[in-house]
């Protein structure tokens, strides 16, 4: 498989199908290399002719916006949509919720309208399409399995059945947490809490989810957000269950399965 | 004797009035100190919020239990408003059931009617009392709530109770005076809840009744004019704002942040220099982010006035929950504490005279602020549609665009971003370093 960027597209004078957005997270954190390793081997697999930005990418702004620096966001912004008009980008899929809500709510403001979607919804239409098939049984096949709704993709953005409609397909056995879909309780990163310290408090936010979690019996934690990801592996290692309780991504369970 | 009472009345119900419309357009005032946003766009989705959120509760209905008392509460309180038309007209022309000759033998139903809801009423304020002061709910018991907030909620259920038990006493002596066939006491027929105590009555003589009957009168429509008057003081005042706050709420996803198209056009400019020449000059150096209610939008503020303080909000937020300072509530108490406090500076002085306060430090602490992992549990709890968390990132953004005021470990990440492209310090050579890995 060789992943192309925009940039070699152009050069051809082509334009793929859809641009995957990686995201700094998904760019530079080990953990959330994986994520996107297995969600571009799922795009190869099924033959969505895609590419990435590359060295070209920078950050949305997320972070620094919602800490409070319109600047630094606006120039991230009007940097990455030049350079997405430029290409004539249309369509955008991502496996950060955070990347998400800004390239699709916050991005058209500023003169970059695109149709972006979610890595978990696009799974959702490939498994519709027929497109996805799991070798016999799959690998997470009656296995219990919990799912995480992140903020910004649930109650940001009325995403919440789209990540479970995936998971059935694996015909492992979901437990809801007590608190999911709207009533989620948040994994502690947003709103660039992943950059700083917690605020002092009675417990830290991750210890708290991740106990959750883990009180379900579930043996896997399913996720859709790289922050999540980090966050809810801390939580589930200060409950002392990092042995038996795995944190992946919807992606990482799709591609391991896929025949 | 008949001309003093309609006059008594008719002054009474005057000054109740006047005194609630002067209060009601200081309130107004208060909130157009906001900054101007415009939240007129798609009236049919407005009014399809009114109609779900206001009028149908949707979302007190996340928790159905507690929605149907509310609703009892809130739809006997609509409708025994039309009840009060009746008292209110026969007041001020000296009648005693204006409308027993008009409806006929709807009369009766209707008011039965009344009476159930009054006793529904009745039942889910003596009900709320208990969660509240016996039962004890986590929300219910927060310090957020100390001093007056508590007793404003105990004041409100107390009176509501008491009412209704005028009401139905009024009623009850009533029917006991239209039996023995009293002069002025129309006959309405039996009445569905108040009949079961007529019996009660019967031992009492003709003028002990007709005492009970105008007492329990006069108390009932004293006691709503009062209450009318208490209530833009009270949180009780969302039950009026509710409707308003329905129309003007956020039609955006929930994850999207307002922009601000100053800053927008200046990174524009840095970016373009070319367009500088065509560009609007601006001599007013913009404000940057909210410290003060002035800096928020009228919504912002409208939000502050209809918050019902029943902490759903703080509930389900993440920061609250582990025992961080924030609390969404009190983010909305102290908005409009503070409102209020620069609303009597104005009635006192005229305009608004520095009283070196602001609503950023004086009310709500930095530390507070920076808990907030911008979750929108909040905005989604809210039953009165109100955004705690659009007040939290105004307020940071002044912190950080006017003070410069971060966190070190924030401070490192906006350079990160500035010089990296990314919130950590890694090279941009290695942000594609994982697809070399894979091509090869
Ligand atoms: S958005 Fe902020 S204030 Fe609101 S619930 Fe989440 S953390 Fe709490
Ligand atoms: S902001 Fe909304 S949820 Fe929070 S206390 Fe006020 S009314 Fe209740």
């Amino acid at each position: 498989m060789y992943i192309k960027t925009m940039a070699e597209y152009a050069a051809n004078g082509e334009t793929p199908e859809v641009l995957f957005w990686v995201g700094c997270a998904g760019s530079f954190d080990q953990r959330a290399q994986k994520i996107t390793k297995a969600f571009a081997t799922i795009l190869d697999k099924v033959g969505v002719q895609f590419a990435i930005l590359g060295k070209e990418e920078s950050c949305t702004g997320d972070p620094a916006r919602r800490a409070g620096n319109e600047f630094i966001f606006q120039m991230m912004a009007q940097n990455n949509i030049q350079l997405l008009n430029m290409y004539g980008v249309k369509k955008i899929v991502t496996a950060c919720p955070h990347c998400f809500n800004t390239l699709k709510n916050e991005y058209p403001d500023l003169g970059g309208n695109y149709e972006v979607i979610h890595h978990t919804t696009f799974l959702q239409s490939l498994i519709d399409e027929g497109k996805i098939k799991l070798q016999g049984g799959g690998t997470f096949k009656g296995k219990k399995i919990t799912y995480h709704d992140s903020c910004y993709l649930g109650r940001a953005n009325d995403i919440y059945e789209a990540p479970r409609k995936v998971l059935e397909i694996l015909d492992a056995e979901l437990i809801e947490m007590k608190r999911c879909r709207s009533k989620g309780l948040c994994c502690g990163a947003g709103g660039a809490q992943m950059f700083k310290e917690e605020e002092k408090g009675t417990i830290r936010i991750n210890a708290d989810r991740g106990k959750e979690a883990v009180d379900t019996g579930a043996t896997v934690i399913a996720s859709n957000c790289p922050f999540c990801m980090t966050m809810l592996t801390d939580g589930v290692k200060e409950s002392g269950k990092e042995d038996d309780v795995k944190v992946l991504d919807i992606a990482e369970m799709i591609a391991q399965s896929m025949a | 004797m008949r001309i003093v009472q309609e006059l008594l009345f008719v002054i009474l119900f005057a000054a109740a009035v006047y005194l609630f419309s002067k209060k009601v357009r200081q309130i107004r005032r208060n909130i157009l100190l906001g900054r101007d946003k415009d939240l007129n766009d798609h009236p049919d989705l407005r009014w399809k919020n009114v109609f779900l959120l206001a009028f149908g509760q949707k979302k007190m209905f996340r928790n159905p239990l507690v929605a149907i008392l509310h609703f009892f509460v809130y739809a006997g309180f609509l409708i025994v408003n039309i009840e009060i038309l009746e008292i209110i007209l026969d007041g001020i022309l000296g009648q005693h059931r204006l409308f027993v000759p008009v409806l006929g033998s709807l009369y009766p139903v209707l008011v039965g009617a009344f009476e159930v809801l009054a006793a529904l009423v009745l039942a889910g304020c003596a009900i709320f009392f208990v969660r509240r002061n016996i039962l004890k709910l986590k929300r219910f018991i927060s310090k957020d709530l100390d001093g007056w907030p508590r007793s404003d909620a105990n004041y409100i259920l107390i009176t509501e109770i008491v009412l209704m038990v005028l009401f139905l006493t009024m009623n009850a002596a009533d029917q006991a005076l239209q039996a023995r066939g009293v002069e002025h006491y129309a006959v309405t027929g039996n009445l569905l809840v108040s009949g079961l105590f007529t019996p009660l009555f019967s031992g009492f003589s003709d003028g002990t009744l007709v005492l009970i009957e105008r007492g329990c009168w006069w108390l009932h429509i004293v006691g709503i004019l009062c209450f009318l008057n208490y209530l833009p003081y009270s949180k009780h005042l969302h039950i009026i704002l509710a409707f308003p706050n329905a129309y003007y709420a956020s039609l955006e996803p929930k994850g999207e942040m307002e922009n601000m198209p100053a800053v927008q056009q200046e990174v524009q400019l840095m970016l373009q220099p070319e367009l500088a020449a065509n560009a609007p000059a601006s001599d007013t150096m913009p404000k940057f982010g909210a410290k003060d209610v002035f800096d928020l939008t009228w919504k912002n503020l409208l939000d502050a006035y209809s918050c019902t303080e029943c902490g759903r909000c703080s509930a389900a937020c993440p920061a609250n929950i582990t025992g961080k300072l924030l609390s969404p509530r009190k983010i909305m108490m102290d908005t409009r504490d503070r409102l209020e406090e620069v609303g009597r500076n104005i009635t006192a002085n005229g305009t608004f005279t520095d009283d070196s306060k602001t609503l950023l430090r004086d009310y709500i602490k930095e530390e507070e602020l920076r808990a907030c992992t911008t979750c929108n549990a909040c905005v989604q709890e809210c039953p009165v549609s109100i955004s705690p968390l659009d007040i939290i990132l105004q307020l940071r953004r002044h912190l950080v665009m006017e003070e410069s005021n971060a966190p070190a470990e924030w401070t490192g990440m906006f350079s990160n971003i500035e010089n990296n492209m990314a919130p950590w310090k890694f090279s941009m050579d290695d942000r594609d370093k994982w697809a070399m890995e894979i091509n090869g």
